[in-house]
């Protein structure tokens, strides 16, 4: 009879141990449904050189695939850690997504240009392919050319020495390289 | 001054009841060979869920992905795919997260098996419950208050 009384008590901490599990818990952030697979093929034009590529032009492995645009804010907000990431010798390609060319071309004129090429993919159809549902994101091509992460926002410091270091070990840690902390 | 008042705040309601339906309808409408597919179209739109915006579905969001969303399913719609591969192709891309009714795998089976789940639960609790009452005490009174009570009552005594 005794232990009836704690019934109510431990209803409680099953219920607030949930709750508070739920807190930590990101609901915005989606499961990968490409995760694992090779990246989808496409024929897109590239951005600088205006010829026609396929997923066979993504040759560098492991490496970043970056989805961009001109009218995204966050993405102005992480170019110059992709650019301090290009310098240190991580291949990344962009997608640039459901923009307009000509000002993706003087963007990267402006404010340096971390990709190796860039997918043009005015009507969004790779990156609906893909999987994308907004920009920026960042999905990591692993050894095989498989995808085997996505980051959804902007791609800085902390996200990358959590998130992605491990495909890129030669990466400087935070304490190497001062700065570009903080963003969002 | 109080009538002039009146007349305005009523004009005030009946221009916002005329701009309301306006401002619904900024979704974009599409011709349909068959209003079966139509129809389909409805049905579908409104079990995908959007990725962006994550408590609409594709029907009621505005999000540019629910956009594209929207064309894709009307054109596949009008390329003859059935509903299956229609969620499929999303699946495929997006995840059972699309899906208002996402199929039963190992990560909804808790969700499609919690109404029963609780439904035998709350029963079980329901006979518990039940079951144990009788043997309660019934009155904690002794024998002789029990009597007296019985007395005044004016029951007849055995």
């Amino acid at each position: 009879m005794q232990a009836k009384k704690f019934i109510p008590l431990a209803a409680f901490a099953v219920l607030a141990g949930l709750l508070f599990r739920g807190l930590s818990i990101d609901p915005t952030e989606l499961p990968v449904a490409r995760l694992g697979q090779p990246f989808p093929d496409f024929a897109q034009p590239e951005l600088r050189s205006g010829r026609q590529i396929s997923v066979s032009a993504l040759v560098e492995r492991p490496a970043l695939v970056n989805v961009w645009a001109t009218w995204c804010y966050s993405c102005r907000v992480e170019h110059p850690y992709l650019l301090n990431l290009a310098e240190q010798g991580v291949p990344i390609y962009g997608l640039n997504y459901k923009d307009e060319p000509i000002k993706a071309r003087e963007w990267l004129a402006q404010l340096g240009d971390p990709y190796q090429l860039n997918v043009v993919d005015v009507e969004g159809s790779v990156g609906l392919d893909l999987g994308v549902y907004g920009a920026p994101e960042t999905y990591v091509l692993d050894a095989v050319g498989h995808i085997a992460h996505r980051h959804v926002g902007v791609l800085d410091e902390a996200v990358f020495q959590r998130d992605f270091s491990r495909w890129f070990p030669a990466v400087a840690s935070p304490a190497a390289a001062a700065g570009s902390e903080g963003g969002q | 001054m109080k009538s002039a008042l009146k007349g305005l705040m009523s004009a005030m309601i009946c221009g916002h009841l005329w701009i309301a339906p306006v401002a619904m309808a900024v979704i974009e409408t599409y011709e349909f060979s068959s209003p079966e597919l139509e129809l389909r179209y409805q049905q579908l739109s409104q079990e995908l869920r959007c990725p962006k915006c994550q408590n609409q579905n594709i029907a009621d969001s505005n999000a540019p992905i629910a956009r594209d969303l929207r064309v894709v399913l009307y054109e596949q719609l009008e390329q003859g795919a059935t509903d299956d591969e229609i969620l499929a192709f999303m699946v495929a891309r997006y995840g059972e997260f699309v899906r208002y009714r996402p199929g039963v795998d190992r990560n909804t089976i808790l969700l499609w098996a919690a109404p029963g789940l609780l439904l035998i639960l709350g029963a079980a609790g329901l006979l518990f419950h039940f079951r144990q009452r009788p043997d309660a005490p019934v009155s904690d009174l002794t024998e002789a208050e029990q009597t007296e009570i019985a007395r005044l009552l004016g029951e007849p005594q055995d």
